[in-house]
């Protein structure tokens, strides 16, 4: 028994000699590349980019791969990484009314400027098992239309210029960063979105649902949805001028919520905001709704109607890094511990049971 | 290694954790809050740790990484292995050779002397987090050194139990002020806080906070005047080296639930078996050991 805990060193080695084996598998079957996983499962790529907050698709299916597929492993490997990384620049804020969209839906016009763009989407797909897949054949090319010529406008601008929707101030503030400053509570939306923009998707998915089944409820209208490239540009100093430096793919959601008015404010729409790097379709729409149901203080609407509207318990959970680090560090040795518990436990019973007899 | 600064993180996140250390140091006790970087190691494994012990490393520096008070278990391994690779510095196992001690959970039974610093790692920072979890709530109640609802808790352990039933991170206080949680070290050790001639720091890495106890601080067990603070061990003598002073490990050594009660803390077992004394179980493991 002592003697197995003595090993530690040589244990360690063999054990992740044997992790290497088992994340190449069969010998027999070929090798993936990195390349294959970029292109070929980008959807496990892009959600390792918007948790590991790190645009670059090739590091993030490099990270899949040595991660055996495990999203929440590789989010990790790629939020180490970015920890050692310099910071050479901020981007010029990103216009996303620029976005060059692949997909593009409002569910609250039939029509708006620029259309409903379907693009790339499982929607509407039936959920059969596609068997012929399994044999790899070649994938018939997909209709080409032309390019849309005109500009997309964001569909709340509509209900802006129309006083209909609560309008966000504009601010020139520089964006607190909560990974350069320890969290603080009450965080600004700011803050907050930063937050949710990193949050394990499975969190923001549950927090959103419940909010749609009452707990916090802000009643949420996709008023729209939008996956395309924006360009990235960088100011210059010594230029004195902006340059382009390329263009990333984002999801955008704005939802389009109740409210029932305040004191100092009129009835009027409310808007959640999601934005991830990458095709994110689920959790930019989940972010925006527990985007929403988080400006609840900021409302003066009820806030204790739902964990989804408790800021501190929300970003205090969300990254999925630090809850399954803490949550997995319960595998590490304890004895020392437990075994302090088990000596209390043991004179406490040993008590508890004197007294029994005693009595009888 | 190559590609990396010394110690792992750059210069500027070493500084920013050097100035939340000096600030903690000045108020012994006090969290302050740091901006934890994400490190290649889990989260809840000694993220905090690793980051002081980054922060204070010089290339002169002795390091020794216990868990559980010994050299060997696979997570102290594991550090220590991390700071050889990206700070190439000396370590050790003997605790008086040290002059930076990373732990988790113990502090060393060899009296730690002057000059030593002794870095801990921290789960959970805030002693009053079960029995208020916000943060805002907690901050309040340190701010105005309301420590009431600490005291009605161990009130009512007394009251249900007879006796207080925290076994470990149990409560101190520093110099009077600042309740503090000495992470989950066994009780046992709390005494080895108090007025220690080491300077102790503690590093919470998820929870973004670092903490301190500049050496000779007072630091004060919680109690009650009639239910006075008490240490406490296994009834038992070490099977290896025979000491019944030392904080025991409990093994299970068959399977009819045999048990040998062996010291927590390697090196001391180890010197004071090297200085011929022998517990009662001590030959038939050692050979099997070797």
């Amino acid at each position: 028994m002592y003697v197995a805990v003595k090993g530690g060193e040589r244990a360690i080695a063999a054990a992740h000699a044997w992790l290497a084996e088992e994340r190449r598998g069969d010998p027999a079957v070929p090798e993936l590349s990195p390349d294959q996983i970029r292109e070929q499962l980008r959807l496990a790529v892009n959600r390792v980019m918007a948790e590991g907050s790190l645009y670059d698709p090739d590091l993030a299916a490099l990270a899949l791969k040595q991660a055996r597929g495990d999203a929440v492993e590789a989010v990790f490997l790629i939020r180490a990484f970015r920890t050692t990384l310099p910071r050479l620049a901020a981007s010029r804020p990103l216009d996303t009314a620029a976005m060059a969209c692949d997909r593009r839906i409002s569910a609250t016009f039939k029509d708006a400027p620029g259309g409903q763009v379907l693009g790339p989407t499982f929607d509407y797909t039936h959920r059969l098992i596609d068997f012929a897949l399994a044999a790899g054949l070649p994938v018939p090319p997909a209709p080409v239309a032309p390019p849309q010529a005109g500009p997309m406008p964001h569909i709340t601008g509509f209900l802006d210029r129309e006083g209909l929707i609560r309008p966000e101030p504009p601010s020139d503030a520089e964006p607190p960063d909560l990974t350069r400053a320890p969290l603080a509570l009450p965080a600004d939306r700011a803050l907050r979105l930063q937050a949710l923009a990193r949050a394990d998707e499975g969190f923001l998915l549950a927090l959103a649902y419940s909010t749609q089944r009452g707990y916090g409820s802000t009643h949420a209208f996709v008023g729209e949805l939008r996956i395309g490239r924006v360009p990235v540009a960088v100011e210059i100093p010594e230029l004195g001028l902006a340059v382009e430096i390329g263009e990333v793919e984002l999801t955008e959601c704005e939802t389009v919520n109740q409210f029932a008015g305040s004191k100092s404010e009129p009835p009027q729409f409310t808007r959640g905001y999601g934005l991830a790097l990458g095709m994110n379709e689920r959790r930019t729409i989940a972010m925006a709704l527990v985007d929403r149901a988080l400006c609840a203080r900021e409302l003066g609407e009820d806030v204790g109607r739902g964990p989804a509207q408790d800021e501190e318990f929300v970003l205090s959970h969300c990254d999925n890094i630090q809850a399954s680090g803490f949550l997995e560090h319960i595998k590490l040795p304890h004895y020392v511990d437990f075994q302090s518990e088990s000596e209390g436990l043991r004179a406490r019973r040993a008590a508890a049971l004197a007294g029994r007899e005693a009595a009888e | 290694m190559t590609g990396y600064t010394f110690a792992y993180l750059d210069e500027q996140t070493k500084r920013m954790i050097r100035r939340a250390l000096l600030k903690a140091v000045a108020i012994p006790g006090y969290q302050v809050p740091f901006s934890s970087r994400e490190m290649p190691m889990p989260y809840g494994w000694g993220t905090g740790g690793v980051q002081v012990t980054a922060a204070c490393l010089t290339p002169e520096d002795r390091l020794k990484v216990i868990d559980q008070g010994a050299d060997d278990t696979t997570n102290a391994v594991s550090i220590r292995s991390f700071f050889r690779k990206v700070a190439g510095v000396a370590t050790t196992e003997a605790t008086a050779e040290a002059t930076i001690i990373q732990t988790r959970h113990r502090i060393p039974e060899t009296p730690l002397a002057e000059g030593q610093i002794l870095v801990f790692q921290v789960p959970i920072p805030e002693p009053l987090r079960f029995l208020e979890p916000r943060e805002t709530e907690t901050r309040k109640m340190h701010a105005l050194a309301d420590y009431g609802l600490m005291h009605v808790r161990l009130y009512e352990d007394i009251a249900r139990h007879g006796a207080i039933t925290r076994a470990y991170a149990y409560p101190v206080q520093v110099e009077g002020r600042y309740v503090m949680d000495p992470s989950p070290i066994p009780k046992f050790d709390n005494p080895k806080l108090h007025r220690s001639p080491a300077l102790m720091l503690f590093g919470a890495g998820r929870e973004q906070r670092i903490y301190a106890l500049p050496p000779y601080t007072e630091v004060r067990s919680l109690d009650f005047e009639d239910y006075p603070f008490e240490p406490t061990k296994a009834g038992h003598a070490c099977a290896l080296c025979g000491d019944d002073a030392s904080y025991l490990d409990e093994v299970i050594v068959d399977d009819a639930g045999g048990r040998m009660f062996v010291c927590s803390d390697t090196d001391h077992c180890r010197s004071r078996r090297a200085a011929g004394r022998r517990g009662t179980m001590a030959a038939p493991f050692e050979d099997a050991a070797a």
